[in-house]
């Protein structure tokens, strides 16, 4: 069962050669058997055998079913699955079961997807390794002694360790892409409105989106066709059509113009990374794609607009912990000091962090200096991009400086971790859309990914560009090991 | 009293311009209230720390002139969405405090505000 596409499974079904209690089985027999040791889990759903026997039952009944009917899936812990624990990986959540359906949720639902469970992220998803979440701190299934990126880092794990057909994620500076790299699989973050926030918790708001995890490209074409809707409950969702990504799957890129801008390959970045990159660039060109070098001078000052823009954000969304209405309250004789022992107690270091940032630049007296000054480098960093479009179709870069990290390695210097998403944070500020597929291996053995940037509701064009150089290099999408 | 507060906190951040741009202990401190958290001694001076480093290699933005550039606080042109102001199905009381704490008579519960 491992190893086929959606499609693949949703046709074996169908044609009863296995049934949806038997995939099921065989998913959770492996998280029994490999979630020990990866961590990627915060929550199994109990009932989702159940869950299958039912669609089995009403496929042996002749009814007709959704296409995607008894497939099992698992979400990022900060998407909205009704009546199913949803802690950000924090423990101010603990204990928190949302009375309330997501529409990510809903769509996939709707779909015919069965939800295995909720799965372990950075705490709010601030952090990009994983371990900044309160309990599973989840490990890279190609070596364990690694990172899995993060904040999506238990999505990506899941996924390149076959403990889930596929998986959601949530992007806000490369939450899908960063993890996607580190653990060799796709993720795509869409276009900034392309799919539903209603029931994504939110971290930054003018940046957070809900992006398909996938072990191959078709399945994340697939899975983005279903959760790529308008929603009115979302007032930045667009109104725009539902698209079907899988007719660009094509395999023909003749003509394409990609850009390689020079500053996504300064420095920082590794030989090996650069190397593999390099390489897909000529594959490239070898399918008839014409690359044109481009420069978006705006890029080195990214991290510090991010850190900025999103901290801000993120200061005033969680306000909403106050130990009221849901989540940790700590004992306390009075209303103040509950709010402050509340937070404090059930906040880790990283999100007071970002809350204390963000406050500060938000504050009287900064707020012009700081604030105000990072949005209009934001406007800077969007132009960059606006400009390279009018040239090129697609971007081409590496979407991590390096191959997945130690445990432990950059935990005790915040900044150092914050440069890791140094290749994939303007894309957010901009709100295009970008996909990280895999393209080779660091010298480490570790898998290494390449990006491509597009422009707004331009995501079929990139799973074109995608599917065409997944064809040709043919890469292992999981550890032997773990087959 | 909130005046008084202003007024220090504004006195404070002339003289933190003045000396430089960076957070002192006592003004993570002054933050943490803001934000409604709480520090103890250790982990003011961490804090402390941290957001200095964050903050000094944040100020490279100020090698960048933007006079005349426009702010953008959204990615995408999207302005204000509205609905007619009808009510709609929405989560039952029961619902509303399922998760809270503490509830009692359908009401969210919390400790003594007024002495």
């Amino acid at each position: 069962m491992l190893g086929k596409t959606l499609k693949q499974l949703s046709e074996s079904l169908s044609k009863k050669e296995f049934s949806s209690a038997e995939l099921t089985q065989f998913y959770l027999d492996r998280i029994n058997r490999y979630d020990g040791e990866i961590c990627a889990y915060n929550y199994i759903n109990e009932k989702v055998i159940e869950q299958a026997k039912a669609v089995d039952e009403k496929r042996a009944k002749g009814e007709t079913l959704p296409v995607y009917a008894g497939i099992p899936m698992a979400l990022k812990d900060l998407i909205i699955q009704k009546d199913m624990p949803a802690t950000c990986s924090s423990k101010i959540l603990e204990g928190f079961v949302p009375p309330f359906q997501g529409t990510a949720a809903q769509l996939l639902e709707d779909a015919g997807f069965l939800c295995l469970g909720k799965l372990s992220m950075d705490e709010f998803a601030m952090g990009s390794s994983n371990e900044t979440a309160f309990r599973k701190k989840t490990r890279n299934p190609w070596d364990t002694t690694k990172v899995p990126g993060g904040s999506s880092g238990g999505s990506a794990a899941s996924v390149a360790a076959g403990l889930t057909t596929f998986a959601l994620g949530s992007d806000t500076g490369g939450s899908i892409r960063q993890p996607a790299s580190l653990c060799g699989i796709t993720g795509m973050k869409p276009t900034y409105g392309r799919v539903s926030r209603f029931g994504l918790i939110a971290f930054a708001s003018s940046l957070d989106q809900i992006g398909p995890m996938t072990s191959n490209i078709s399945d994340n074409a697939a899975v983005l066709s279903v959760i790529g809707k308008y929603d009115k409950k979302d007032s930045t969702s667009l109104n725009i059509a539902q698209d079907d990504y899988s007719k660009y799957l094509t395999g023909d890129v003749k003509g394409m113009k990609i850009g390689v801008p020079k500053e996504y390959f300064a420095e920082g970045i590794a030989a090996d990374v650069r190397e593999c990159v390099n390489n897909a660039i000529k594959a490239y060109e070898g399918m008839g794609c014409e690359i044109i070098e481009i420069s978006m001078p705006h890029t080195e000052y990214a991290v510090a607009t991010y850190y900025i823009i999103a901290t801000a954000e993120a200061s005033s969304n969680l306000g909403r912990y106050d130990g009221i209405r849901f989540g940790y309250r700590a004992d306390a004789d009075n209303l103040k000091d509950m709010f402050y022992e509340s937070r404090s107690q059930g906040f880790g270091d990283e999100v007071k962090r970002r809350i204390m940032l963000g406050t500060y630049v938000l504050s009287a007296g900064y707020y012009d200096a700081y604030y105000i000054k990072a949005q209009k480098v934001r406007t800077l960093i969007k132009q960059d991009f606006v400009n390279a479009f009018e040239k090129v179709d697609a971007i081409i870069c590496p979407t991590s400086p390096t191959t997945a990290f130690k445990a432990g390695e950059k935990m005790s210097d915040p900044l150092q971790m914050y440069l890791s998403d140094i290749n994939t944070i303007s894309l957010n500020l901009y709100g295009g859309c970008g996909l990280s597929m895999p393209c080779g291996f660091g010298a480490d053995g570790m898998p290494v990914g390449v990006q491509l940037l597009g422009k707004y509701f331009d995501e079929g064009r990139l799973y074109n560009l995608a599917y065409a150089f997944e064809q040709q290099a043919k890469l292992p999408t999981m550890p032997e090991k773990l087959k | 009293m909130r005046k008084k507060v202003i007024i220090s906190f504004l006195i404070k951040t002339i003289e933190v311009c003045k000396v430089s741009q960076t957070v002192s202990k006592q003004d993570v401190l002054h933050i943490a209230t803001l934000a409604r958290l709480k520090f103890d001694d250790e982990q003011a001076e961490r804090f402390t720390n941290d957001l200095n480093n964050i903050l000094g290699y944040i100020d490279k933005l100020n090698e960048l002139n933007t006079d005349n550039i426009e702010p953008t606080s959204h990615a995408l042109d999207v302005y204000t969405v509205t609905r007619p102001d009808r009510a709609e199905a929405s989560l039952s009381n029961e619902d509303a405090i399922r998760n809270a704490p503490q509830s009692e008579n359908g009401m969210f519960r919390v400790p003594k505000v007024i002495e």
